[in-house]
Parts: C-alpha cells; sequence; structure tokens
C-alpha cells in the first residue's frame, strides 16, 4: 500500500468512550478521552494500573476484543476515522501506519518462527517486498537497533536472545515499514534498570532519525519525563491532566497529578524536606467509580456537594499554557504552588548493636550443564554469591541493590535458611546459622529472621482466609497458649499494618495488591520478628501504594527497632529508606558504603550507572548520561576477572587489561564505604555527580 | 542428540525388562501352571501328575531363572524322561536333542510354541500384527488429520458456533468408548433387522481382501473414540494460541487471519497434540482388542483375548513383548518430535 | 393385553421414572436458587453446558439409588420369565400375576429376562463403583504425587519410572492378567487391595497431624478418633474370612466385598493412580515456586503441611475438573471388563456384561444391546459435560 501524505495531527483522539460488557454489566474502561498527536511528536499516557492506558492503546488498534466496544468519541489516523474502516484497511494500516511494542518482550514473539522471518514478514505483507529485499531490509533494521551480529540474530529463534535483546527486536520488527505512529505500551517494564536506560535511548534515536510519532504508555513518571514531549495523566478511565511536559510536571492543575508526584520518592531530594506522601484509600473498581469525581474520595481538596454531584466534569483548558487542560472543578480555588503541609516529623530510632554478621559468605550451586537431557557427569558451578561480608544493626536499613541474577535472592535464601552456604559464615547475636537448614533452627531463630516477598499476587495462599494465615504463622511461631489468644494477637497485627480488623475473615482475592502485602508484612511479624528481609517489597503495587506500604514498613521499624534487609533496584526508594546501601553485581558485593557515600561520588562505576539509569521525575535534575552496552552476563557463565569489566567504561583507564585478569580486591575508601575496583585513587577523585539538581 | 535417544533407550531397555518380567511373574503363578498342566494333559489329573508335569516342563524352577531361559540369557531347562529321552523347551518335537542349541529365547528368536493354536509363536504373533498394522494405517489416516482439523477449526475462535458444534461432537465420541459405538453403528449401518445396511457388521472378510463395505466400520469405531479426545487436545492448545500475545502481535503487524492460523498459530498449537497422539498407543491397543473382537477381525487384539482366555502362557508373552515395544517405540518417537517441533527445546 | 406403542412404552418409562424426576427438580431448585453461596458448585449453575452434564449425572445417580430402592425397576433383573425370550420392547407378559408389572418395557433379552430392570439395576452397580474406585485412585496418586513433584530429585525419578511403567501397559492385557480366578485365587488381589486402600489412612494421617501437631492435646484425640474409625473401615474393607488376607475376626468385619468385585476395583485404582499421580505432580511442581509456599518454607512448616495445605488446595480446580473425567473413564473401563466378561459374575446386570450378551444377536435383536449402550454413553456424556463445565467456570475468576 501506499503512504499517505497528510498534514494535520497523526492521531486525533476525540471524546473516546470504551466499554467491556460482561454477562453481569457493561465495565467502561474509557470515559470522554481526547488526545491529539502531531507529527513527530511523542505523547506520554500515565497512570496507574487498571486507569484504561492500555485500552486506549487497543482502542487505537482497533483490537479490543469480544468484549470490548467503543461507545463513544472518535479515533481519527491522519484525518480518517478508524472506527469506520473496514477489517482489510485496518489490516493494511496495522504495522505498516500503526505499530505496536509490548510489555513482555518473550511473549510478543513467536516461539517457534525464527527472528529474520518474522521482521521479513511486515515489508512482504504491506509492501509486496521481495524476500531477498525484505531480509535486507531486516538486516539493515537489527543494525539499528544495535544488535551485535545481524546475520546470526535473524537466524535464531527468540529463546536464544535475553530479554533486553528480544525487546529490541520488536522494536526492530515495528520500524521495518516506517510507520508514522509507533505506541509503545510498558515497553520496558519487564527489563532490568540498565538495560531498561538503554532501551529506551534507542527508542528516542529511532524516533528521531525515522521521524515517528509515539504514543508512550507508562506507569513511570521518570520515564516519560525522558522521552516525550507532552504528557497525558489518566485515573479510572479518565484523562485528569493533559499538557506538555513542563507544564504538567511543574505547574499541574489537578490534585491527582499532584499526589502522584507527592508519593514518589526522588533521589535528588532530602527525604525530611521532601517526605514522601501516600494518596489515602484506594483505586475505585471500574463498576464502583463514586459519583462526581473519580478521584474525590482521595482527594485532599474534596469539597462535599460540588465534588461528589453527580454529573459529568468537562475538561478545562488552563489559560497560558500550551494546549494545558485539567479535568477539577477547584483549579481556581486551589492554591496549586502552597508547600505540601508536612506532617509531624517523626525521628527515627537510634542504631544499636549488630545483629546479623556476614562473613565472607559463598554460596555456589552445581547444575546440570544441559538441564534438559542433562546428568551425564558434565556440571557447572554457578558462583551465586562470592565472599559476601557486611553487617546489620538494630534499627537499621540495609539496602541490597542489583538487578537481575546479581545474587541478592540466593543470599535471601541463604540467610533464612533454605540453603546453606558453601563457605563462611552468618552470625546472628554471635551465633553462627549459615550451616543450619531452616528445619533445624529453633522457632526463635525463625521467627526473628522472616521476610516480606515481591509479588502480592503470590504471596497469600489463596485458599486460606487472611486471619487463618497469621494465626498458623502465630502457631508456628509458638506465640499465644490458645486459639482465642491467637486470634487475639492476630487482631492486634492487623491493627499494626493498619487493615481493619473485618479482614480477618477476608479471602486473599478479595483484597487489593497493597493490602495483601500488608498482610504479608503483619505475617512476617506474627514472632516479633528482629530481622526482616524485603524482597523488592513495593516494586509490583502502584505508585500511590507503594508511599504507604513504604512508610508502613518504616514505622514498624521505628516502633520495633526491626534491622530492615531491603532488597530492591529502585534507587530512589532506596535513596529515600535507607541508612546504609550495598551494591551487588553478578554475585560481587561492588561497592557497600552509607546512602550518601554510596550516592555521591566516588562510584563504583557500576553504581554510577544504576544512577544514571533510573528514570527521574523532575525536571529540575540534570543526569550524566551513562549507557551500559549490552546485556548482563548469565550468572552461569561470567566474565572473566571483574565481573564487570565487560559493561564498564572506566576499563580503559586501568592498565595492563588489569580487569580481564583479576578480580579486584575490595579497596576502603572512606570510613565503611568500600569498592571492588581497580581504578586508581586519582581517578577515584576525579568522577563528577551523576545526579545533579540544577539550581532554582 | 545421539546421547539422547541412547539414554531414551536405555530407559526403555529398562522398562521393557521390567514389564515383561511382570508379565512373566502374572502368567507363571503357580494356579495358571496348574490350570497349564491340566488343559495340556487331562482334567482329572491328580496333585502329584501335575507337579510331575510342571517338574518336566522345567516350570517349577526359580522365577528368575525360568525368566532367563525365557529370555534367552540362561541355558535352556532339560528334563531326561524315563525312557532316556530328553525333552526341553529348545527341543522341537522331532529333533534330536544333542543338535539343539542351549538358549532358546527371545534374544535367540525363538518365542515359544502356542498351546491353542498348536504354532510357533512368532509366526502367529508376525501374522496377526499385520493384519492389525492393516487396521491401524486406516485408523491413522482417518482419525487424525480429521481430528487436528476439527480442533483446529474449533479452536482458531473459541466460544463461536462452529467451536461450540465442533466441541460437543468431540465431546460426544470421547464419551462413547469402541463397545458403545461399534454396537450403535451396527444397529445403524449393518442390522439385518432395521439398520440401513450399507455395511457389513463383521469384518472377517476384510483380513483377506479388504473394501470399504467391510472394513469402514471396525476403522470407523475406533478412530472416533480417539478422534474426540485428539480433537479436543487440539482444540485446548489452539484456543490458547490464539489468545497469545505473538499471535496479537502478528495480527497488529496485519498479518491477515488465515495466514495467522497457517503460520503463526498452527507449529505452536500442535506441539501438545502430537505427544498426545503418540502416547495414544496403549490405549488405540484397546480399542484395537475391542474392536476386533466385536466385528470378528482375527488380528493382534483378537489373538490377544485368545491368549488370556486360554491360558496360552507363552503365547501370551509374546503378545505383551509386542505391545510393549510398540508403546515404547511410540513414546520415543513422541518425545523426538516433541523436541524437533518445539524449538525451545535444544538437544546439544 | 396388546403390546405397547412406542408412544406408550415411553410414557410408562417416564412414569416409571418419577421418583427421579422428583429428585432432580428438587435438587435444580434448589442449587439455582441458593447458586451464589455455594462456590464453585453454584457455579456451574451460569453454564449451560455444565447443568446439561449435571443433570446427565444426577439423573443416573438418582436412578440408581432408587433402582436400589426397588421403586423403579418392575422386574427382577435376574428372573427368567418363560415366552418372553428376546421379545421386543412393550410386549406384555404372559400370565402376568396380581401386582406384577404387566409388560416388557424395553423387551426380554436373550435369557428372557426384563432390559428395562437390567439397565436400572446396571445403573446401581456403576453409581456405587466408580466414584469410589476414582476417590481411591485419587487418594494414592495425591499421596505420591505430591512428594514426587515437590522434592523432585531421586524420589521423582523412581516414581515417575514407576508409573511411566504401568502406563505403558496395555490396559486390557492388565486386566486379562490380574482379573482372573487363577489370580484371586492367589491372592495378589487382596495384597494389592491392602496396599492400595491404605493410602487413604495415610493421606488423611499426614493431613491432620502436619495441621495440628502445634497443638498436641487436641491433635492426639483427633488423630486416634479419625483414624481408628478409617482403619476399622480399612480392615472390614480388605479382611475377608477365608481369603488370603484375613486379619481381623468374622463379627468385627462390617461388610465383605466379593472377591471379583474387589479385584475389578483393585485393577481400576491400579490403572487410574499413575495419570493422577502425573498430573498431581505437575500440579505440584507449578505450585511450589509461588511465594506463599516460599512464607511457609521461610516460617519454618514442615514439608507435609506445605504439600498438604498449601499446594493442595490450590490445585483442587484441576483437580476437581479431573476427577470427574476421571469417573467417566472409569465408567468405561467398567464395561470395558464386563465387556470381556472379566471379574463381574457372569449374569450381573451391569452395562458392560448386557451389551456384551446383546451384541451376539445384534443383527437380528437391537433392543438387548442399545439401551445399556446408550445409558453408558449417556452418563459419561455427562460427566465429561459436567468437566467442561467446571473448568469453564472455574477459569473465569
Amino acid at each position: 500500500m501506499t503512504k499517505w501524505d497528510y498534514d494535520g495531527p497523526i492521531l486525533e483522539i476525540d471524546k473516546l468512550s470504551i466499554s467491556f460488557f460482561t454477562r453481569l454489566r457493561e465495565i467502561p474502561a474509557v470515559m470522554d478521552f481526547s488526545v491529539v498527536v502531531q507529527p513527530g511528536e511523542a505523547v506520554g499516557l500515565v497512570g496507574e494500573s487498571g486507569c484504561g492506558k492500555s485500552t486506549v492503546a487497543l482502542g487505537v488498534m482497533q483490537d479490543l476484543g469480544v468484549n470490548g466496544r467503543v461507545v463513544g468519541g472518535s479515533i481519527k489516523f491522519k484525518g480518517r476515522d478508524l472506527g469506520a474502516m473496514s477489517q482489510e484497511e485496518l489490516r493494511d494500516i496495522r504495522g505498516s501506519e500503526i505499530a505496536m511494542i509490548y510489555q513482555e518482550p518473550m511473549a510478543s514473539l513467536n516461539p517457534a518462527m525464527k527472528i529474520g522471518k518474522q521482521l521479513m514478514e511486515v515489508p512482504m505483507i504491506h509492501e509486496g517486498t521481495p524476500e531477498k529485499e525484505a531480509y535486507q531490509r531486516a538486516l539493515e533494521v537489527v543494525t539499528d537497533v544495535k544488535l551485535p551480529d545481524p546475520k546470526r540474530i535473524l537466524n535464531s529463534y527468540p529463546h536464544q536472545l535475553s530479554g533486553g535483546q528480544q525487546q529490541r527486536i520488536v522494536i526492530a520488527m515495528a520500524l521495518m515499514s516506517k510507520p508514522s505512529l509507533l505506541i509503545l505500551d510498558e515497553p520496558t517494564t519487564a527489563l532490568d534498570v540498565t538495560v531498561e536506560a538503554a532501551v529506551v535511548d534507542l527508542v528516542k534515536d529511532l524516533g528521531k532519525k525515522y521521524g515517528t510519532s509515539m504514543l508512550f504508555i507508562s506507569h513511570n513518571l521518570g520515564l516519560v519525563l525522558e522521552t516525550c514531549d507532552r504528557i497525558c495523566v489518566m485515573y479510572s478511565g479518565e484523562a485528569v491532566e493533559t499538557g506538555s511536559i513542563e507544564d504538567v510536571f511543574d505547574k499541574m492543575q489537578h490534585p491527582y497529578t499532584q499526589a502522584l508526584f507527592r508519593s514518589i520518592p526522588l533521589p535528588g531530594a532530602d527525604k525530611n524536606a521532601r517526605p514522601l506522601k501516600a494518596i489515602p484509600g484506594n483505586f475505585p473498581l471500574p463498576h464502583e467509580r463514586p459519583p462526581g469525581c473519580n478521584f474525590g474520595p482521595r482527594c485532599d481538596y474534596f469539597v462535599d456537594g460540588l465534588c461528589n454531584k453527580d454529573q459529568a466534569i468537562k475538561m478545562q483548558d488552563i489559560p497560558g499554557n500550551d494546549r494545558h487542560r485539567s479535568r477539577c472543578l477547584r483549579i481556581n480555588e486551589i492554591d496549586w504552588a502552597a508547600p505540601m503541609a508536612l506532617e509531624d516529623t517523626k525521628t527515627k530510632g537510634a542504631i544499636g548493636d549488630v545483629v546479623l554478621k556476614m562473613d565472607n559468605l559463598k554460596k555456589y550451586y552445581e547444575v546440570a550443564a544441559n538441564a534438559l537431557f542433562g546428568g551425564s557427569g558434565a556440571t557447572k558451578v554457578v558462583k551465586a554469591n562470592e565472599t559476601l561480608s557486611f553487617e546489620a544493626r538494630e534499627s537499621e536499613t540495609l539496602a541490597i541493590v542489583g538487578e537481575s541474577g546479581c545474587g541478592k535472592s540466593t543470599f535471601a535464601k541463604v540467610l533464612m535458611g533454605l540453603e546453606t552456604a558453601t563457605e563462611g559464615k552468618i552470625l546472628l547475636d554471635n551465633h553462627e546459622i549459615q550451616d543450619t537448614p531452616i528445619e533445624k533452627r529453633d522457632t526463635k531463630t525463625v521467627a526473628d529472621v522472616q521476610m516480606v516477598f515481591q509479588n502480592p499476587f503470590d504471596t497469600l495462599n489463596p485458599s486460606m482466609t487472611v486471619g487463618r494465615q497469621i494465626i498458623r504463622a502465630l502457631e508456628i511461631f509458638k506465640v499465644g497458649k490458645n486459639e482465642a489468644e491467637r486470634r487475639e494477637r492476630m487482631l492486634s497485627l492487623l491493627d499494626l499494618v493498619k487493615l481493619p480488623r473485618e479482614f480477618a475473615d477476608r479471602m486473599p482475592r478479595q483484597l487489593s495488591g497493597g493490602q495483601k502485602q500488608r498482610v504479608g508484612i503483619a505475617r512476617a511479624f506474627a514472632g516479633d520478628a528482629r530481622i526482616v528481609v524485603a524482597d523488592e517489597p513495593v516494586s509490583a503495587l502502584d505508585v500511590s501504594v507503594q508511599a504507604a506500604v513504604t512508610d508502613l514498613l518504616m514505622e514498624i521499624q521505628r516502633e520495633h527497632k526491626t534491622t530492615l534487609l531491603f532488597i530492591s533496584h529502585d534507587l530512589s526508594i532506596v535513596r529515600y529508606l535507607s541508612d546504609r546501601v550495598m551494591v551487588m553485581y553478578l554475585g560481587h558485593v561492588v561497592e557497600l558504603g552509607t546512602t550518601e557515600q554510596v550516592f555521591s561520588p566516588p562510584y563504583h562505576p557500576y553504581t554510577e550507572a544504576l544512577l544514571s539509569a533510573v528514570p527521574i521525575a523532575d525536571t529540575s535534575v540534570e543526569k550524566e548520561h551513562i549507557v551500559l552496552e549490552g546485556d548482563i552476563p548469565s550468572a552461569m557463565n561470567p566474565p572473566p576477572g571483574c565481573p564487570f569489566q565487560t559493561r564498564c567504561r572506566w576499563k580503559s583507564k586501568v592498565p595492563g587489561g588489569l580487569c580481564e585478569k583479576e578480580v579486584p580486591p575490595v579497596r576502603q575508601m572512606a570510613d565503611g564505604h568500600q569498592v571492588k575496583c581497580h581504578l586508581s585513587d586519582e581517578e577515584f577523585n576525579n568522577m563528577t555527580p551523576v545526579i545533579k539538581i540544577a539550581a532554582e | 542428540m545421539g546421547l539422547f535417544i541412547l539414554r531414551r533407550l536405555g530407559v526403555m531397555i529398562l522398562t521393557g525388562l521390567c514389564l515383561t518380567f511382570l508379565v512373566f511373574t502374572l502368567t507363571n503363578l503357580y494356579p495358571n501352571l496348574e490350570k497349564l498342566a491340566k488343559t495340556q494333559g487331562n482334567f482329572r489329573m491328580s496333585d502329584e501328575e501335575v507337579s510331575s508335569f510342571l517338574e518336566k516342563g522345567g516350570y517349577l524352577q526359580p522365577l528368575p531363572v525360568k525368566y532367563g531361559e525365557w529370555l534367552g540369557v540362561l541355558p535352556s531347562h532339560r528334563y531326561t524322561n524315563e525312557d532316556g529321552s530328553v525333552q526341553g523347551r529348545c527341543i522341537l518335537p522331532g529333533q534330536d536333542a544333542a543338535e539343539a542349541p542351549n538358549f532358546c529365547g527371545i534374544l535367540q528368536g525363538y518365542w515359544g510354541f502356542s498351546t491353542v493354536f498348536k504354532e510357533e509363536v512368532a509366526g502367529i504373533v508376525g501374522k496377526r500384527l499385520a493384519l492389525t498394522g492393516k487396521l491401524m494405517l486406516w485408523v491413522m489416516l482417518l482419525m487424525v488429520p480429521s481430528a487436528l482439523i476439527l480442533g483446529v477449526l474449533a479452536g482458531m475462535r473459541e466460544g463461536s458456533a462452529t467451536d461450540r458444534t465442533l466441541s460437543t461432537v468431540a465431546i460426544t465420541t470421547t464419551a462413547t468408548p469402541e463397545y458403545v459405538s461399534g454396537v450403535i453403528l451396527i444397529a445403524v449401518f449393518a442390522s439385518s433387522a432395521v439398520g440401513l445396511k450399507w455395511f457389513k457388521g463383521t469384518a472377517t472378510s476384510a483380513m483377506e481382501s479388504a473394501n470399504f463395505e467391510n472394513f469402514f466400520l471396525p476403522v470407523l469405531t475406533i478412530a472416533l473414540y480417539g478422534m474426540g479426545y485428539i480433537a479436543r487436545m487440539t482444540r485446548a492448545s489452539m484456543a490458547e494460541v490464539m489468545t497469545a500475545q505473538y499471535i496479537r502481535t502478528a495480527r497488529l503487524k496485519g498479518v491477515s487471519f488465515p495466514n495467522i492460523v497457517m503460520k503463526h498459530a498452527l507449529r505452536n498449537a500442535l506441539i501438545a497434540p502430537f505427544t498426545v497422539i503418540m502416547l495414544q498407543f496403549p490405549w488405540l491397543l484397546n480399542g484395537v482388542v475391542i474392536v476386533e473382537t466385536l466385528f470378528n477381525y482375527k488380528g493382534f487384539g483378537w489373538t490377544l483375548v485368545q491368549a488370556a482366555g486360554n491360558n496360552d502362557i507363552e503365547l501370551l508373552l509374546g503378545v505383551s513383548v509386542v505391545s510393549v515395544i510398540v508403546v515404547l517405540v511410540t513414546q520415543l518417537i513422541s518425545d523426538i518430535g516433541y523436541v524437533y517441533l518445539n524449538p525451545r527445546i535444544s538437544v546439544s | 393385553m396388546d403390546p405397547l406403542s412406542w408412544g406408550e412404552i415411553l410414557t410408562r418409562i417416564f412414569l416409571q421414572l418419577t421418583p427421579t424426576w422428583i429428585a432432580l427438580v428438587l435438587l435444580f431448585v434448589v442449587s439455582v436458587m441458593f447458586k451464589r453461596k455455594l462456590g464453585l458448585y453454584g457455579k456451574l449453575f451460569d453454564s449451560t453446558v455444565g447443568m446439561i452434564g449435571f443433570a446427565l449425572v444426577m439423573f443416573w445417580v438418582f436412578t440408581g439409588i432408587f433402582g436400589a430402592l426397588d421403586l423403579i425397576v418392575t422386574h427382577d433383573p435376574l428372573a427368567q420369565v418363560s415366552g418372553m425370550k428376546n421379545k421386543v420392547p412393550g410386549t406384555p407378559l404372559a400370565g402376568a400375576e396380581e401386582g406384577e408389572y404387566g409388560w416388557y418395557l424395553l423387551g426380554g433379552d436373550n435369557l428372557a429376562r426384563d432390559v428395562f430392570s437390567r439397565v436400572i439395576t446396571g445403573a446401581w452397580i456403576v453409581v456405587q463403583i466408580a466414584p469410589i474406585a476414582t476417590a481411591f485412585a485419587f487418594m494414592v496418586g495425591i499421596t505420591l504425587g505430591l512428594p514426587a513433584g515437590y522434592y523432585g530429585g531421586k524420589l521423582d525419578t523412581f516414581l515417575s519410572f514407576l508409573a511411566n511403567l504401568i502406563l505403558a501397559f496395555p490396559v486390557i492385557l492388565l486386566f486379562y492378567l490380574l482379573v482372573t480366578p487363577e489370580i484371586v485365587e492367589t491372592g495378589i488381589p487382596a495384597y494389592m487391595a491392602t496396599f492400595l486402600f491404605v493410602f487413604p489412612l495415610i493421606f488423611v494421617g499426614i493431613l491432620l497431624n502436619s495441621r495440628y501437631y502445634t497443638q498436641p492435646n487436641f491433635r492426639t484425640p483427633l488423630l486416634i478418633g479419625v483414624l481408628g474409625v478409617m482403619g476399622w473401615l480399612y480392615l472390614s474393607l480388605i479382611s475377608e474370612v477365608g481369603s488370603k488376607v484375613h486379619v481381623i475376626p468374622g463379627f468385627m468385619d462390617l461388610f465383605d466385598i466379593p472377591g471379583g468385585i474387589l479385584v475389578v476395583f483393585v485393577s481400576v485404582v491400579f490403572v487410574n493412580s499413575p495419570t493422577v499421580f502425573r498430573i498431581v505432580r505437575g500440579l505440584a511442581l507449578d505450585i511450589k515456586t509461588r511465594d506463599y509456599v516460599a512464607a511457609a518454607q521461610t516460617r519454618g512448616e514442615g514439608p507435609w503441611y506445605i504439600m498438604l495445605w498449601e499446594i493442595l488446595p490450590n490445585a483442587r480446580g484441576p483437580l476437581i475438573v479431573d476427577f470427574c473425567l476421571r469417573i467417566g473413564y472409569t465408567t468405561i473401563l467398567l464395561g470395558t471388563l464386563g465387556f470381556f466378561g472379566l471379574g463381574l459374575p457372569p449374569e450381573s446386570p451391569d452395562w458392560g456384561s448386557t451389551i456384551n450378551e446383546g451384541r451376539k444377536f445384534l443383527s437380528i435383536y437391537l433392543h438387548p444391546a442399545l439401551p445399556p449402550a446408550l445409558a453408558l454413553l449417556s452418563l459419561v456424556l455427562g460427566l465429561n459435560l459436567l468437566a467442561d463445565g467446571l473448568r469453564e467456570e472455574s477459569l473465569r475468576d
């Protein structure tokens, strides 16, 4: 088909409403949604899960499934109404004019088809390109997305590539026909931070190179700031605020946008001057939306009789700004510049004695070289943890930072006693526990070291009531003499995590993600745990809920003097709550120090890259641009010498190829600050801060 | 790949040994031997006569020894009669004891002698297997393509009217075992009383010359039951694949629906049913036994019934060995096919 | 009396089945009224397919029960009435006495017995044996499949090998080897019964102990009580005066299972267990990676608590579906056994045997073979539809 030339906006969505129809009722997923994408423009669509942002994308693609239907408004692509097109016409547009990139790269590539074929298909369908030409084109595009050895890649199956490479292929596939509009639906959520940074970089560059307009869907404000020109904030099926990045980030005109910004930690800001403020309440279910303003019940500026009057609220233009609109009745009454009302500042409990000490801990696994058909002797040693040494004190939060494969989960398993250490010591109150598997540990030890898990939808047994699960933990920890006492204690634990007592008789499926995570925390504290390992406890939660759960953890810590081992890949939140930080890469601790020390130079080169990779939702922050090459090596097959040498940008500064030969020694930089690197002191001293806050 | 097949072969041989040993044990239990003695001799034998008969035949040796002999790894038992003549498993009637080999078992190609058919087991098994092979060939030719087409058609648009109809058909055929469908088919198509009289109710004549009239009903009867099962597996697999992300990718890439089904979905959707088809063999054997009995087609299944019903130990063992081998070989094929179809599994 | 027309035959059969209809209507009315409170069972009534399947299944269950209570059958299923041999449906009974039903509604079979009564009585045999045998197979499969999936390693390799061994065995051959009078004589089925039927005891014992071991005062009496009753039932089941397994005196023996039925029971359980084992093992492998299992491990729960209280309840969806399918499969197996005249007594009215007898004269008389064939078909179809409905509904939320 021929590409049409059209001068107006690429995409015009006007008062779009989309509903899903179930047996019981109609569920409106998107209501009165309007957005315009101009040629070459990148528009970000931001909101929490369930706000309807992905539905908008599918609506543009006219691919809503059997139950979904556009019930109002129109979607125009280059001036033509997509809703009025026949299936034939739509098929012509899909892939050639509008292309889409999805969240899960592995799932969106056909596992039984070679990459080359999947790529070549696009021009062959749309332009009738002969096979040879299509192959040439595929080669070009794969080179464009910066994949090494394009020929080999084209000839391989998706499972033979890493997650980052797969996502690059998906991007390449979208660009095969030089589309006018690219829809990206959370394209980097499944990727590690440093890989994410590289992919985002790539998308930005290619967007410019190919002149493509973009609709970028994300829950991450920082990412949108880095990639987009304009932003549209959605809440519960409606766009609540839309405008240019600068206007929305700095001069927001909707309470939800404001609340959202106040609930996310910014690594540049001080936690005392700018504490997190969680949004109270819960996201309304699509069929239980309140009358009037959807955000009303959770809004600080709520006025009874106005905000909950049963009437549709229209978007209003904000005069003076560029196409800046907001859906709030009280725009002119609210003082948007007023600083956040600070709650009483809480003082953190004094850090006490050492309760946990790791000494040269090592954990190696032996795995069959060929997992499926192996067993014929060939085994490989995977060094999941290499010489881990640190100590953690009472009331202290130690953050463990690293991407996938860095060994943080293995470390948690060894500490919990689910695995025993290969070498080294774990001292709990000067008591060696590294060789005691959990079944041999006494109740006290088990109750003392507990864990909070990452996935809230997986952390509770779906077929047991919330109360029963907590009572079971109490039984195991021998708390309470009889059922009645345990029940009482269970209810007080629910109070502790600020859940209503009636939740005791609910099933986990009746709870939201944040509530489940609270139950998980209550369960961990059933036996008055003194050390809690929190394995990415908030990363699967929505931003507005993250703050509340984080605050809860910190509050319990203050009261119980708990030692918190906080595993995370999110440096913003780490900076916000931790006292000390340990950075891990491929089983090695590459840097350890207080939060201040780790977040300011001198850095380990990996820490530096991590800091640069974190998207920050603050327009006043300037970051040094560091993009790491390639992917994280597999722990099965680590590089020789320094684990980070394959991606390190400082490698050339070390003479004699030392990085490739020897694992660097642990260097003491300042008091309690250690770095595992070959760089000279001079180089370290010349490092500049990655994150700079521009002068106001 | 070679190593993988070798390992599988090892497991296969072990399984085969275990199973034949089990069959051997069960058939060689004393009550069975006693029955054998009485059917061979006469039914009024006293207990002493029975044990002396068994003693002569070497049936009273320890079980592992007997198994070893049958397998052909131990020298065969010989018994010298009072008149000086020597009898033994290896000595065929009329053969001189000195000329007979010491070892005669499965490994030497000697399968024993059937007491019912008065023939060598190997010959019977070969002949009957050929007849059943013919039956199975037609069953597969009818069953597999129609089941796959049915499943793919039903699964490619889940919930549609086509899907509902085809799924109901598939469920009904899986709910109809061969002895029920056979009876109904005969009643409708072959009964001389009220039926349509299109086909014949027996397949005896099909053993020599099979034609549509005398062979279609038995083939259809076996195929129907298996068809429903495979069709449902294919449907489930197809329906799952059709909701996969990569199908959406293909759709939003502008691939037309027929091409999505043929190029993107089919290979992925066939991985599961392929394994199922191959693993259906042990149970297809069931169908064969029932249908051959029902239609009086004297194939392998019929032989099994005869051997088991008449306590023909050697023949029963022979039949077991063959069926176990068939089952294991199909399992091996299923594994290899799975690896071939599914690129995610690499065998280095 | 005149022979009945087909309309009259159907009307009379319909009237004869009145108790079944009443029970079915009651069950459906009550269930639909309270369907929102009945969990998965209630949701079944949202699916047409599921309701049809459930109706078919419950039709045969009620018919079987009322048949056994002598509410439906018209004649003694074993009695031969002279002059009724191979008579067509609706033939009046020559010389019917006072109070005796006047017709053979579905005709007479080769031995002049009433086909209708035999089909109804046959339902009772299936309705009794199939679910119980399937339940036993599930006990065995679950008790072995959970540790195989959870622990993995050598135990898994060994148990999986055993399961594959049995699965590689043609079912029919196994039946021919196991279900013969000679084998019954050796006592092998009785020993197998002793082994297979102990699994429910093990299962319940571990289930209760792993849950309540933290409260010994409660646990010990509970275990003694439950295991005592189950143990007695178990011993009554396996022990029989005069058989190879005779462990408790006759006066304590609550019930006796005839050797023929026991061997049928044992072989059906034996054949079904490996498949259940494989399903349970697969589910356990999947569920053991969940965080709530890890949470249980980190608070020091024992492996059996995790298997039985954390993994098993969350595998119940697929297991319930498979349970329905498997009852259907067991029904088919029972029919196969009857068809080959294995195990059950020759005059037994079970459907398989009846089909086998009827098929010999199929080219002349259809009526003795068709009713049991259609009965079996409808029951198995009902179970399959029920399973389908359950699967659909359990996937919905």
